[in-house]
């Protein structure tokens, strides 16, 4: 369908550009600002593959809680304005290595070894709970994973906890 | 032009059609709405205050937002110098677009039904042919026979969505507070998004038991388990939740008694100090529509909405959805009126130490009945357990 393509190449589009926004800016929030309008053009993608749950999820968690802590940081710790430096030898390093990247995702694309998705099929976010629940091999490493992060929330709120008397 | 014109396109033509109409129709009803509030609000304060409230522009003042709106939009633009162009301008922007964003799924006022009454005064005016094409046997109003129903959006994901929405909605208070380039607006602003962080949690936590109940995040299934059960138990099964719902609702929009940013004269105001003329117009409709969105989302989740409040003596129309919705807005002002502004520490401790825990623990309370008593009987075991300790709150 034609709306597809549009709002397929519209949200691409947009994904790249801001992903290069995100190295190109000076200023560390412009950056942030970039990082989160990707993060949202990607939930656009998910919700074009008929994952509506995915896509709250990469908003609610990655362009909402996520980016904010980032804010949160550069601005309490009050990152200055980059100024111009050039690369030096680990930043050539990563330039070397995100043109290897690069190359690497359009041979896998050229190739179509990896395949585009053409799953349009809407996934229901009670199909989702069913797949999480039901089945035991997934149930097991999800509730250990929710213990795992409810430990490091204790940890960190004992780490933070100003001593009594002090 | 063939495939252009198959049978498919015209299918989404029509579809687009249908969509457009509605955007137009609730983004201009939304405008109304909004200045309509900012002048009842000011008058019924007025009234609970014993003063007179706006009464001088217009009829009883009812030109009023017009005036404001035209007085804003003469005055000058300021921009702080050394503020971060770009997000100065780029804030009340993103307040705005997340404000009407998330009302792609909330207004969900059920079909459109027309009273026969007012179908057959139209009749007399419009011909057959119009009337047949614009209602169906049911009385509904259809578009190319399509039946219509008030809501843009029905989601699979439909509450995640306004979750996501209203997560993205602190950014605008974040950037405005940062691209100021001022300290007050920046603690302000810091103040302000760390408060809807708090509250985001609890009125997400809220929602738990909606959602439990319904087994859907879907708007329309809510509305649909909130009739088979009938509205009243319902509304007595959810109380807790409402009530935590609108506690945290009035925080995340920034209404008294926690709307530190108002507070112009102790705390110079919040985030929003530096703007002016219509930035700080915009910045003041989305902290009104996204009232608008809460009010709406709860007149669903929690009221029934469009469902009748006396189950098959009235019948379910669209405008039981609106008066429960004004109804809670009239209660915003209300609390406005009557409760005085916290204190950061206070809007803080209160959120996370009673608030938050009192969510939770409603959340394991009826998760518990649920499994326990099952599907059946958990309505009438939480209204004892939610009704009797509240009974006993306030004999004592």
């Amino acid at each position: 369908m034609i709306l597809d393509v549009i709002l397929f190449y519209g949200a691409a589009i947009v994904a790249i550009a801001s992903g290069l926004f995100v190295i190109a800016q000076r200023n560390p929030i412009n950056s942030a600002f970039s990082l989160i309008i990707t993060m949202c053009s990607l939930a656009v993608m998910f919700a074009m593959l008929g994952s509506g749950f995915i896509a709250v999820l990469q908003v609610v968690v990655y362009a909402g809680a996520i980016m904010v802590l980032f804010l949160f940081v550069i601005m309490l710790l009050n990152a200055k304005q980059e100024e111009g430096e050039r690369a030096g030898g680990i930043g050539r390093a990563g330039i070397g290595l995100g043109i290897i990247l690069a190359l690497q995702s359009v041979m896998v694309v050229w190739k179509g070894s990896l395949g585009l998705p053409t799953n349009h099929q809407e996934t229901a976010s009670a199909d989702v709970a069913r797949g999480l629940f039901s089945d035991p091999r997934f149930l097991y490493p999800f509730e250990a994973t929710s213990i795992l992060i409810l430990a490091a929330m204790v940890g960190a709120i004992v780490v933070a906890r100003k001593e009594k008397g002090k | 032009m063939e495939t252009l014109l198959s049978p498919a396109n015209k299918e989404l033509g029509i579809d687009a059609l249908i969509s457009i109409l509605k955007i137009a129709v609730i983004f201009n009803a939304l405008l109304g709405l909004f200045s309509l509030m900012t002048y009842v609000e000011r008058r019924v304060l007025g009234f609970m205050q014993f003063r007179r409230g706006p009464n001088r522009t217009g009829w009883f003042g009812i030109l009023q937002p017009a005036a404001d709106g035209i007085k804003l939009f003469f005055k000058e633009e300021l921009m702080p110098e050394g503020a971060n162009r770009f997000l100065f301008v780029a804030a009340p922007v993103v307040a705005i677009i997340t404000a009407y964003t998330a009302l792609a799924v909330v207004p969900y006022g059920g079909p459109l039904v027309v009273p026969g009454v007012i179908i057959t005064a139209i009749g007399w005016v419009l011909p057959a042919s119009f009337m047949r094409a614009a209602f169906n046997a049911a009385g509904q109003l259809t578009i190319f026979g399509r039946p219509i129903n008030i809501q843009m959006a029905d989601l699979d994901v439909g509450i995640l969505f306004i979750f996501a929405i209203t997560a993205l909605g602190v950014y605008s208070i974040v950037f405005a507070g940062y691209a100021s380039n001022n300290k007050y607006a920046l603690i302000g602003g810091l103040r302000s998004s760390a408060q809807m962080f708090s509250y985001e949690l609890a009125l997400g936590m809220s929602w738990v038991s909606v959602i439990m109940a319904a087994g859907s995040f879907r708007l329309s299934d809510i509305v649909a388990t909130a009739e088979r059960m009938n509205v009243w138990v319902w509304f007595a099964m959810q109380f807790p939740a409402f009530v935590i719902y609108m506690i945290a609702a009035c925080a995340e929009v920034n209404r008294t008694p926690f709307d530190l940013p108002e507070g112009e004269t102790e705390l110079v105001a919040g985030f929003h100090l530096e703007y002016s003329s219509m930035k700080f117009a915009l910045l003041q409709m989305a902290e009104y529509i996204n009232m608008i969105t809460v009010c709406a989302l709860a007149s669903n989740m929690f009221l029934g909405g469009w469902l009748s409040p006396l189950p098959g003596i009235l019948p379910n129309s669209p405008l039981w959805f609106f008066a429960k919705m004004l109804f809670l807005l009239f209660v915003f002002i209300w609390v406005r009126a009557t409760v005085p502004r916290f204190r950061y520490d206070q809007l803080m401790d209160f959120g996370w130490k009673r608030l938050i825990p009192a969510a939770a623990i409603w959340v394991v309370l009826f998760s518990g009945m649920t499994a326990f008593f099952g599907e059946k009987k958990t309505p009438p075991a939480t209204v004892a357990v939610a009704i009797v300790p509240a009974a006993g709150q306030v004999s004592r």
